[in-house]
């Protein structure tokens, strides 16, 4: 093992982590503006990953699956805040972890009766599905390299609509102060309705980009949501800004875990909140 | 102070008194089927100490469940020990050790935090145990033998007999409850009502909070292990879901489902979602859609529970008005 062996790993962390980034601000987003427990988030990651496998059978090009696929996932989120979060706002967070918990039931349970239990995979297109040599032995596949830049390119976006735009205004003073923000007239309604369809859509992306690097399988949406909760809580709750350091130091924990402890690999993360949370209870960018 | 209603006690009288009689007259696939409502029972129990009297809300109390297990498990196939007083106290031991360490570190938070990282930890221990051979893996372990009481070579209790751990969880599930309610009538259970009540008129008055949250948690955390022993004794197998969030989900829908706060009604919850998965799923292999639409249900109409609905229909009974609801001013 070389230099270059740690190099491909440690782009393959960073891809995991603008991955984990994308579902990780939807549910600090959705919890620090609408003050939502949403544990269905991770079921959003795995219908954008069966959408995008469905429709790119469909179409034959990964790419139009995706483009069709991203306004199916709004619909859905609007749909879903609209006739099922909307009774959640004043409840405690008990309901809305239950309620929640009902939905990922649901969505599980529909995604088995429209499109089976088999593990499927999507076919990376041909244009993406070469590798630049790093070595004479070991090269990197531009497939992952281009999600880590569509990635990147969103997080910018993102970040630039909540800092520099008027519904970024709205959404981070919806974040610190809700009861304000209604006072001043401003509709509490549709801001809610924009966050979580924004989030569900960025959750679905996510999935859909990650579906030809790691297959499309039931249980998709339960792990990544355990690890995006994880990845927030390091960060700190309604934080975009921790959502993204947690993400990165999440997906590179995780990636070099699994490379200098092949046995335990699954619980450096754990390992890592842990310790974080020792140090910062309310983690990096929390506010206490 | 707590206090079991007069209705509530009617029921609880009258289940104690079918379930010790059941065996009597029930088929072995009921007194299975009862067995395990019963274990289930203990494990709700166990989480409504935290939800419903200390306000604590853990999404992973399925660790404590599963680690149990787990120390059957090793007993018996790696110790090739069988012996009921060395398992049963490590199992719980286990359980109220690892409830001491995560409940160290989570009671440090508040809110969806100590929510997000109950769930977190226990996953962690999930992902410990699936990546493990020496624990089995994913695939987890079957095992032949079932602890056993015996003093020389005259066996006592033995477990692997279906009666004889049907009364053995008969009589763990009622020392459990009337364990509860002595705790909760104690001024530690006092005190840990008044934490969830009011949190800051207790720090006020002098109380310790984190040390009242850390015992509630580790006394829920070793009767979750009670239960885990149990599960891990009535079916001879483990396996990392036991620890899974889906377990933990399961077993807090049992608690609202019958009414966090009651101490009864995570029975009820139990013995209602266990019958109800029984025979859906007997039916349709998409029965989780009905669970879903179920629980999503529960929360939207029947927020206190069937507890709830016990405790109301027992008003109507006496005819005595209920309560007024406050108006706004």
């Amino acid at each position: 093992m070389d230099t270059s062996y740690y190099l491909i790993q440690a782009l393959n962390g960073i891809q995991y982590g603008f991955l984990l980034f994308l579902v990780a601000s939807g549910l600090t987003l959705i919890f620090g503006i609408m003050g939502i427990i949403n544990l269905a988030h991770g079921s959003f990651f795995m219908i954008g990953a069966y959408l995008c496998w469905w429709l790119t059978s469909l179409t034959g090009n990964l790419f139009l699956g995706i483009l069709a696929g991203v306004p199916l996932a709004v619909v859905l989120g609007l749909l879903i805040e609209r006739f099922g979060i909307v009774h959640l706002y004043k409840r405690d967070h008990l309901y809305q972890v239950l309620f929640t918990y009902g939905l990922i039931l649901i969505f599980g349970e529909m995604r088995s009766i429209l499109w089976g239990n088999e593990v499927q995979s999507v076919q990376i297109p041909e244009i993406l599905s070469t590798a630049i040599p790093l070595t004479e032995v070991q090269s990197y596949p531009v497939y992952r390299l281009f999600i880590s830049l569509v990635c990147m390119a969103l997080a910018a976006m993102l970040y630039l609509v909540v800092q520099r735009t008027r519904l970024g205004m709205t959404i981070r003073a919806g974040a610190s102060n809700r009861e304000m923000v209604q006072a001043l007239g401003l509709d509490i309604a549709k801001l809610f309705a924009i966050v979580f369809a924004l989030g569900a859509a960025l959750a679905a992306f996510a999935g859909m980009v990650a579906a030809p690097v790691q297959s499309v399988f039931p249980g998709m949406g339960d792990e990544i949501l355990i690890v995006s909760l994880v990845v927030v809580v390091v960060g700190g709750v309604g934080s975009i800004k921790g959502a993204f350091l947690g993400a990165m130091l999440i997906g590179l924990a995780d990636t070099f875990g699994a490379v200098f402890l092949p046995h335990g690999a699954g619980t450096v993360i754990y390992t890592v909140m842990a310790i974080v949370l020792l140090w910062r209870p309310q983690g990096l960018f929390g506010r206490a | 102070m707590y206090a079991l209603s007069r209705p509530a006690l009617v029921l609880l009288l009258l289940m104690a008194i079918c379930l010790g009689l059941y065996p009597l007259i029930g088929d072995s696939y009921y007194i299975r089927l009862l067995t395990k409502i019963m274990v289930l029972g203990i494990f709700a129990m166990s989480l409504d100490l935290l939800i419903g009297f200390t306000g604590l809300i853990s999404l992973g109390h399925a660790a404590f469940f599963g680690v149990a297990s787990y120390a059957v498990a090793w007993y018996i196939v790696k110790a090739g020990v069988t012996s009921l007083l060395l398992i049963l106290p490590t199992a719980v031991g286990v359980s109220a050790a690892c409830a001491l360490v995560i409940g160290w570190l989570s009671i440090r938070t508040a809110g969806i935090y100590f929510i997000m990282i109950t769930l977190a930890f226990a996953q962690m221990l999930h992902a410990f145990f699936k990546d493990q051979k020496y624990w089995g893996g994913t695939d987890g372990f079957n095992f032949y033998d079932k602890p056993k009481l015996a003093f020389g070579d005259t066996v006592v209790l033995d477990l692997s007999n279906r009666l004889t751990l049907y009364y053995f969880t008969f009589v763990l599930l009622l020392s459990a409850f009337i364990f509860l309610v002595v705790l909760l009538r104690s001024p530690f259970g006092r005190a840990i009502q008044g934490v969830k009540v009011n949190e800051g008129r207790m720090r006020a008055m002098g109380y310790n909070i984190r040390h009242l949250k850390l015992m509630s948690f580790i006394i829920a955390g070793s009767l979750a292990g009670v239960a885990g022993f149990l599960e891990a004794t009535r079916t001879a197998y483990v396996n990392p879901e036991l620890m899974s969030w889906h377990m933990s989900g399961n077993v807090m829908i049992m608690v609202i489902l019958g009414g966090m706060g009651t101490l009864y009604g995570p029975l009820l919850g139990a013995l209602a979602l266990t019958l109800l998965g029984d025979n859906i799923s007997s039916m349709w292999d998409h029965w989780l859609l009905i669970m879903g639409l179920f629980v999503i249900a529960v929360v939207m109409f029947l927020p206190e529970g069937i507890a709830g609905l016990i405790e109301k229909a027992a008003d109507r009974f006496k005819r005595k008005p209920p309560p007024k609801e406050e108006t706004e001013p």
